[in-house]
């Protein structure tokens, strides 16, 4: 049971990841980018590519491709995001679906219907594990998502709270119009906010290719995964996408015990039932005095 | 030369023309009231010289440079800022912060977090406060303190008086005489016409988008503002002519 926790807990780290950009993007801009896990994917490809074309290893291959996908982010934001922002919330959303669609199919047109792994390229790093006393095993690989994981986190908010630039992202965030009275260029700094979640799902994608296969076609479920850890942890908070990242490992790794098929009901079934007492507030008032009289949401604020 | 110069200035929210053909000139270190009743065009008219509103037409000049093609945040590197109504402090953020935000346009002068922690010592205590937790007047002296730390040639103050108890009020306004009387060239939006006159150098009352009065402070009386300020003058214009 140990082992279980224990792995559904690193688990989480992953998904701390790849969730991370989606909640920065989503409390910054406002923006749902349903092209998020396509994007990670397609990070993973670039790094598949350079290790196997041109035998750059993937920690090496990201020196490359996280400026890549920074530049990728930086275009994305200035000439389709922020054009199709003007024409309201549901836009972007229907925008970046599309380019989904796009991403997928152009990436199965290069690479076909083959999976695809880096674990190949980093040596044992995806199945070498330390053995702790009582038959624990904790996975190399693991370990090094969750400390990632907790250094982005970390790092995001000490540039959140410290630097100028990102003092200027929380303030675009929090108020725009007012952001541009005090002499921000909110556009310059939408673009840098992007530039920055890109780099994350570059990392992402990464950790995707070490850690399982992937496909043209793997964009949805990690998609999937990244919504669900951001919105157990609460859209918008950083430190609450690390929270809902380990919470939603554990429904994995739990729903994995007690049933083969419930790795994956685990997960969704705990994204409901968060959902469910998060939208009680509405209706139910002995569920919302329960979760204020945790205080969940003041502890997992994040300056964003 | 003119500080500020505004040319036949119109400016609309949708089908309504809150300013219409505002021309004025501001010398340095001047300090205008701009006085009217809700709806005169006051804040429209400030916001289009901070940038935040796009006029219809007519130009915003400053040292004989036309702002039309410069947005918000570059006006204010070129010296011109706004206490906007309302305060629209980050209040996610500490007071420290949002002076520090306030140093964004990048432009170089004498204030500082220190200086305007001086200028207005009820902050002092509440530097490292997210601003959400502030009184109205300490929300009002960080908004103020926000500004100057852009250095700026000219001050857009918009109803600093807006929500304060008279107490408060006051006490801001006693904080901004020092500001008032540096030679700062100043655009105050005022509700409270004896507090506005006497403070200012000159003059100007908006009524329904238009100046209706722009005169020097010492050359006008509160009876003269007060019938510019409800249109009386106009209806006592239209009864001698009949």
């Amino acid at each position: 049971m140990i082992n279980t926790l224990l792995q559904g807990i690193l688990l989480g780290g992953y998904y701390a990841v790849i969730a991370c950009g989606l909640s920065f993007m989503f409390s910054v801009m406002r923006i749902i980018n349903l092209a998020h896990g396509s994007l990670a994917v397609a990070a993973a490809y670039g790094l598949w590519l350079l290790a196997a074309k041109f035998g750059i290893p993937p920690f090496a291959g990201l020196l490359i491709v996280l400026p890549v996908m920074a530049a990728i982010g930086w275009l994305l934001q200035r000439f389709i995001l922020e054009r199709s922002a003007r024409g309201g919330t549901l836009l972007p959303i229907l925008t970046t679906f599309g380019l989904s669609i796009v991403i997928d199919n152009l990436l199965f047109e290069q690479f076909g219907a083959d999976t695809r792994s880096l674990a190949p390229f980093i040596g044992n790093l995806s199945y070498a594990s330390w053995q702790l006393p009582g038959h624990i095993f904790v996975g190399k690989l693991a370990v090094m998502m969750m400390v990632t994981a907790i250094l982005i986190l970390g790092g995001l908010q000490f540039f959140l709270s410290r630097f100028a630039l990102g003092r200027a992202i929380r303030a675009t965030a929090e108020d725009p119009d007012t952001a541009g009275l005090v002499g921000i260029d909110a556009r310059r700094v939408n673009a840098v906010a992007t530039a920055i979640t890109m780099v994350t799902v570059g990392i992402a994608g990464a950790f995707l290719g070490m850690r399982a296969t992937f496909s043209a076609y793997a964009g949805g479920p990690q998609l999937l995964f990244a919504f669900e850890a951001a919105v157990i942890g609460g859209a918008g908070s950083l430190w609450g996408t690390l929270a809902g990242g380990i919470v939603l490992g554990l429904a994995q790794s739990l729903g994995a015990q007690l049933h083969p098929q419930g790795f994956l009901i685990g997960g969704h079934a705990m994204f409901l039932l968060v959902l469910f007492v998060r939208l009680s507030r509405f209706g139910m008032p002995v569920l919302d005095k329960f979760g204020a009289s945790l205080k969940l949401r003041a502890r997992l604020r994040s300056p964003t | 030369m003119s500080l500020l110069s505004i040319r036949d200035l119109d400016v609309s929210h949708g089908l309504l023309q809150a300013v219409r053909g505002v021309s004025f000139d501001l010398a340095k270190g001047e300090v205008l009231a701009l006085v009217g009743a809700n709806g005169a065009g006051k804040t429209t008219l400030l916001r289009s010289i901070a940038g935040a509103h796009l006029p219809s037409s007519g130009r915003v000049l400053l040292n004989d440079e036309d702002l039309a093609a410069v947005p918000s945040h570059k006006r204010i590197a070129k010296g011109i800022a706004l206490v906007p109504e309302g305060r629209r402090l980050f209040s996610q953020m500490t007071v420290e912060e949002n002076l520090l935000l306030g140093k964004s346009s990048g432009r170089k002068g004498e204030w500082s977090i220190d200086r305007v922690l001086d200028a207005f010592p009820n902050l002092k205590p509440r530097r490292h406060a997210k601003t959400g937790h502030l009184s109205g007047g300490e929300q009002q002296a960080t908004a103020i303190g926000r500004a100057l730390m852009s250095n700026p040639d000219i001050l857009l103050l918009d109803e600093v008086s807006l929500g304060l108890s008279p107490l408060v009020v006051d006490r801001v306004y006693a904080q901004l005489q020092a500001l008032l009387t540096s030679g700062t060239t100043i655009v105050l939006v005022e509700q409270d016409l004896a507090r506005a006159m006497s403070v200012a150098s000159r003059v100007i009352c908006m009524l329904e988008g238009r100046i209706v009065l722009d005169r020097p402070a010492a050359a006008v009386t509160r009876e003269h503002v007060t019938q510019a300020y409800f249109g009386l003058h106009r209806a006592a214009g239209e009864r001698s002519a009949s």
